[in-house]
């Protein structure tokens, strides 16, 4: 099976010279679900923000679904990965749920009724069709969660990056997302400290240090190896 | 979170409500040239014109207490004036200064209150204002309630440390210490939103979606809004 994602001997340096990523090797195959450890500081976010063409690499290359990120591909790449940023309020800045769902999808060029079906298969998705006409700021943390992840999920994506998702959510948001989740076929990578979550849903993790990947392997393992638990 | 409440009023149903915005920003502004141009002291057009924002309020079930209460925010800016002017003699303007500033806010705060703000955007675009101001005030919508909730947090915070002595003094010092953190809170949100954006395919063109379409009940309700005040006024 060829892995959607592909990374190899990735770096990256911030404009200031500092050295964020220092030669990442990674993949992710179709369907896995991979959780990325660290500290705070330590790369993750730098990273998957060059899955999706926001960041571009200083050096080593990055391929989704066999298509090398670069300029000429970003519109393909942004079709087939899909990032939920940590901060909901940040994703959803159209005036009502629906519109923000059908940003994407009429970007992508599809036809206003096109994309009307795939907000609406989205919505149902992530169980959020009652709230289509709402405006963002009316909705709580959990249900801005699933505006943002139905808003990728309209899109269609091959891979789901997700950024700290259980951040600003209380346990019943994180139960419902994680059920959520764990029922989408998509791969998925999630940058998380939640390790509860994290052993939950991912199947494989790799673990941050100063811009490398200092190790991979199970959830387990990788919280064993580095007293990534606070019990 | 505090949400404004006219923005709360304009989520509600009624018969009004669910008309459609472009017939509602037509009839407001159709109302607000009548009432603008109606001498001071035509007190049957006046009346006339009371007559249709109470029906209009009424029908829109908008607390109406609460509707004027708020209309009566502009008064102190135009008993300024109207102020002035009396004082120079001239009554009759002083008057119309008072009768217009007031009713053009209970219009405004009628249609605020039964369209939610981006269906009047998007209304407005229809009528040709341009695309950029629409989302300017669009994006400026939607994060001020982040903004605000931003501030009501550092106020908060700035609140839990405050002593007892020079108090007031040292609030002042943290609203303006809060007031430089939220800009530069927006400078990085607005980053963040970029970014959210580019990831979705965004180019530089937002995608338009169409209105709907006009229906009887809009040009009953059109009629019903204008022909009266426009009657009184000119014939």
């Amino acid at each position: 099976m060829n892995p959607v994602i592909e990374v190899t001997n990735l770096t990256y340096k911030y404009e200031d010279g500092t050295e964020a990523l220092r030669g990442i090797d990674f993949t992710l195959q179709p369907g896995e679900c991979v959780a990325v450890l660290g500290a705070n500081g330590s790369g993750k976010t730098t990273f998957v923000l060059h899955l999706n063409g926001l960041h571009t690499a200083t050096s080593g290359t990055v391929r989704v679904c066999g298509l090398p990120v670069n300029k000429a591909n970003l519109a393909q790449i942004r079709q087939h990965v899909g990032l939920v940023f940590q901060d909901a309020d940040e994703q959803l800045f159209m005036p009502t749920v629906m519109e923000d769902v059908l940003f994407g999808p009429l970007n992508q060029g599809l036809s206003l009724e096109e994309a009307i079906a795939r907000a609406q298969k989205a919505l149902e998705q992530t169980g959020i069709s009652k709230l289509a006409g709402k405006a963002p700021y009316h909705l709580s943390s959990g249900e801005k969660r699933r505006a943002s992840l139905a808003g990728i999920l309209a899109m269609n994506p091959e891979v789901l990056v997700l950024d700290e998702p259980t951040t600003f959510l209380d346990p019943p948001g994180q139960r419902d997302l994680r059920g959520l989740l764990k029922a989408l076929p998509q791969a998925k990578l999630i940058v998380t400290h939640d390790i509860p979550f994290a052993r939950a849903l991912a199947s494989r993790a790799v673990f941050f240090q100063a811009g490398r990947i200092a190790a991979e392997g199970g959830v387990e393992e990788m919280v064993r190896r580095f007293e990534w638990d606070f019990h | 979170m505090h949400h404004v409440i006219v923005e709360r009023w304009s989520r509600t149903q009624s018969v009004i409500h669910s008309r459609d915005a472009r017939i509602k920003l037509l009839a407001a502004l159709v109302f607000l040239i009548v009432v603008a141009t109606t001498p001071p002291l035509e007190w049957l057009c006046f009346a006339t014109y009371v007559t249709v924002l109470l029906i209009a309020t009424l029908t829109a079930q908008l607390p109406l207490l609460g509707l004027l209460e708020r209309a009566a925010l502009v008064l102190p800016f135009s008993l300024v004036f109207g102020i002035t002017t009396w004082l120079i003699g001239d009554h009759a303007r002083a008057i119309g200064l008072f009768e217009k500033s007031y009713l053009s806010a209970w219009t405004a705060l009628w249609l605020a209150g039964t369209t939610p703000l981006p269906r009047l955007l998007k209304a407005a675009e229809w009528f040709g204002v341009p695309r950029l101001l629409i989302l300017t005030i669009q994006f400026l919508y939607r994060y001020l309630f982040v903004l605000s909730e931003q501030g009501q947090h550092m106020r908060l915070a700035a609140a839990c440390r405050a002593g007892s002595r020079g108090a007031a003094r040292a609030m002042w010092r943290a609203a303006a210490g809060a007031l430089a953190v939220l800009f530069a809170r927006s400078y990085q949100r607005a980053e963040g939103i970029h970014r959210a954006m580019q990831s979705r395919g965004f180019t530089g063109t937002f995608p338009a979606v169409a209105l709907g379409r006009f229906t009887l009940a809009d040009a009953a309700f059109l009629a019903l809004a204008v022909i009266p005040v426009v009657a009184v006024r000119f014939v």
